[in-house]
């Protein structure tokens, strides 16, 4: 895979204030990167920076292999932007708020009424295209503003917190909506301090705070940095079943405990999934029917509190 | 320069969908048009016609003589078929009782000798006994009975110059032996008939200066809508100045910022929006006072580069304002500040002949000052020629203002930090 960003020791200050201070990662085409970090950690400046709204104080960044300040126009068009705040016109309607920004970004006549067409469908607000923005929910409010950041079809989306202050409903479409995208094939840089949206979305993580990078990784790299095992539940159909299942996998190499409750074989492991294979085969061994597995990964709210001796959300 | 439009017509757009802007920029000048119309008797004319046409007025002719004749002719004249209304009574208490009911604007009462007063003194050596000409006019409609007087006086300075010059012709005949005494009688009474026949072409004549139109009387209208609309074209200029830093503080600014639209192009198109507001506020004001309260604003063309200037001029201020400001209440407040400043010192509430001298000087810093005197200029019957000089000043402010918010927004930054 090839990077479709690359950020270079990326420094922001604000006179006095050091809000970003020397961050460097880099995107992989096609991947979802989360910049995880509490509010003010660095997250929105980087992202300012990034899609060249800011000038860095120094350092650099190549998106779509140009250069954030010798490059701006090339990557306003290759990214697309949803930002934290809704940023849209409530007076227009969302229809007219779309075809405004897709002529923004240069699109015209057939093809942006084609596009318009179909990002209404994508965020479903095909039935309220007439409607004044201000009649809308924070939720669909929040859709609009995504669907204009995607408009274009850009290559890298830039998605800054964009669930903050909105239903549980909204937020599970957004979600939805942004895997999507990258089932698509698009590239999302997305902040948040949401510890379960990062731990969903991405691929690789980063952790973010005082405007330093503190951890880098893919979730099981993350919390292996910390030495966390893994917890593997198994529910079976009755507790004999867990009993059993439980006596079965004692020899197995790898497990550093095994507990039962109630209808649950419990399994604490360095890797869940490897275990989870030859759990599987024990029980079908033994004629035990698994009905539901759940793997629970050293979460990232306690990498955090690990590396920062700080809740996310402190 | 698409961008540019397309984020002009968008601001335009939400400029008239912004329904507390809209009362501030059509429906508050107009009602202070309609307002100060009302204070100055400007609707109390023809009943509901609103314009300055069809001036009921009443002409009582007890002279019979050719010079009563004549200034009955004057008022029945097709050339003022349009302005008065025309009609004539034989009795002079039942014409002032017409003034009284507010029927019409003014009784003009011809006294039985008129003719003979004036004729009879060309031919003697000494004038005559005066014999007045009454004007009996309707206070509740000031400005329709003075444009009555004004005929009246036109007419009787026509025939005053007339009656001087045929008593000096007379004297010098006599004194030259061309005529004898006794012809003298003979000799003014021909020059007097001559004067007598001649007086309604005279009147004719000043209304024409050279062309076929009678020379329009000035509504007092033609000075107080321009006065409004340009006074509230401050306030949609600083408030489109406001929707700048308004779209800053919602995101919208930065949004377009991070899209591949260049800082050029974006300021532009807030520029253009701007002005294309206030051109359509203008715009609509001036069609709407024309076609409401019948208004001739004059030659089209010159009103419109004076339009397309003026708000060249207040656009600039509205920019400066906003590069000045912080944020966009900052804006409001001292949008409305200069708003009031510049209608007060422009001229919008008082004529800028009653204001000091030093005042008029600087009033010359406002938009309001020099497209209000070219808007008046024009009603008067100007043409763009006549304007040349507050449109160039208005442009040039334009210009220099520009300038100054570039240079500020150029050292501060839209968004960037």
């Amino acid at each position: 895979m090839t990077a479709i960003l690359e950020a270079r020791n990326l420094v922001k200050h604000y006179g006095d204030v050091k809000a970003v201070q020397g961050i460097s990662f880099h995107i992989e085409d096609g991947e979802i990167f989360s910049l995880l970090g509490p509010n003010g950690a660095g997250k929105s400046t980087t992202i300012s920076m990034l899609s060249t709204l800011y000038a860095p104080t120094s350092g650099d960044a190549l998106v779509g292999g140009h250069s954030i300040t010798r490059q701006p126009m090339q990557v306003r068009a290759v990214i697309g932007v949803v930002p934290q705040d809704l940023a849209l016109y409530e007076d227009l309607t969302a229809h007219e708020n779309l075809n405004f920004w897709g002529q923004m970004y240069g699109m015209s006549g057939q093809s942006l009424r084609r596009r318009i067409a179909e990002v209404l469908d994508q965020i479903g607000l095909a039935d309220k295209a007439t409607k004044a923005v201000k009649t809308f929910s924070g939720g669909m409010k929040r859709r609009v503003n995504i669907g204009v950041g995607l408009l274009h079809k850009p290559r890298l989306l830039f998605m800054d917190e964009p669930t903050v202050g909105i239903d549980p409903q909204s937020r599970r479409a957004i979600l939805d909506m942004v895997k999507d995208l990258n089932r698509q094939g698009m590239s999302v840089l997305y902040t948040t301090h949401y510890m379960e949206e990062a731990a969903e979305l991405s691929n690789r993580v980063g952790i973010i705070d005082h405007g330093r990078m503190i951890a880098l990784g893919t979730q099981p790299e993350l919390t292996q940095q910390v030495g966390q095992d893994e917890t593997l539940r198994l529910h079976v159909a009755a507790e004999a079943d867990a009993a059993a299942l439980a006596d079965a996998l004692r020899a197995v190499p790898g497990i550093k405990q095994i507990s039962t409750t109630d209808h649950e074989v419990v399994l604490i492991v360095p890797e869940a999934e490897e275990a989870l294979a030859s759990a599987v085969g024990h029980a079908n061994a033994i004629g035990v029917k698994i009905r539901s597995v759940d793997i629970q990964e050293p979460n990232l709210e306690a990498v955090f509190l690990h590396l920062t001796g700080r809740a996310l959300r402190d | 320069m698409l961008k540019i439009l397309i984020i002009g017509f968008k601001d335009v757009t939400l400029a008239f969908r912004d329904r507390a802007a809209l009362l501030l920029m059509l429906a508050a000048p107009l009602v202070l048009t309609i307002g100060l119309g009302l204070v100055t008797g400007r609707f109390a004319v023809g009943g509901s016609a609103g314009g300055i046409s069809a001036i009921p007025v009443v002409v009582v002719d007890q002279d019979g003589g050719q010079l009563g004749q004549a200034l009955v002719d004057t008022f029945t004249s097709s050339d003022l078929d349009e302005l008065l209304e025309t009609t004539t009574s034989a009795d002079p208490a039942a014409a002032r009782q017409r003034v009284d009911d507010d029927q019409v604007a003014a009784a003009v009462i011809i006294p039985a000798g008129f003719t003979d007063s004036i004729l009879s003194g060309a031919e003697a050596s000494a004038p005559a006994a005066t014999v007045q000409v009454e004007l009996y006019a309707n206070p509740t409609r000031p400005t329709s009975a003075g444009v009555v007087q004004a005929v009246v006086d036109e007419f009787l300075s026509r025939v005053e110059i007339g009656r001087v010059g045929g008593q000096v012709s007379v004297t010098q005949l006599l004194t030259s032996g061309l005529i004898q005494p006794q012809e003298a009688a003979a000799a003014g009474r021909e020059i007097g008939q001559r004067q007598a026949a001649a007086s309604a072409p005279v009147i004719q004549l000043r209304r024409a200066t050279g062309t076929a139109a009678p020379a329009p009387a000035f509504d007092a209208l033609a000075y107080i809508a321009p006065g409004m609309a340009l006074m509230f074209l401050m306030y949609t200029v600083s408030n489109g100045g406001r929707t700048l830093l308004a779209e800053r503080a919602q995101g919208t600014l930065p949004r377009l910022l991070v899209s591949p639209t260049a800082t050029a192009q974006v300021l532009g198109g807030k520029v253009f929006g701007i002005y294309l507001t206030g051109v359509a506020q203008m715009a609509i004001l001036i069609g709407g006072s024309a076609v409401m309260f019948n208004l001739r604003w004059g030659d089209p063309l010159a009103v419109g580069a004076l339009v397309l200037a003026a708000v060249a001029g207040a656009t600039g201020w509205g920019l400066l304002i906003t590069a000045v400001a912080k944020s966009p209440s900052q804006v409001a407040s001292l949008g409305s500040a200069v708003m009031l400043t510049f209608g007060i010192l422009g001229g919008s509430f008082i004529s800028l002949s009653n204001l000091p001298g030093w005042v008029q000087v600087i009033s010359r810093i406002t938009p309001n000052a020099w497209g209000l005197e070219a808007f008046t200029t024009l009603a008067l019957g100007g043409r763009l020629a006549d304007i040349a000089v507050p449109i160039g000043a208005l442009l040039a402010m334009a210009v220099v203002l520009f300038g100054a918010a570039a240079a500020l927004f150029n050292r501060q930054g839209l968004v960037q930090r």
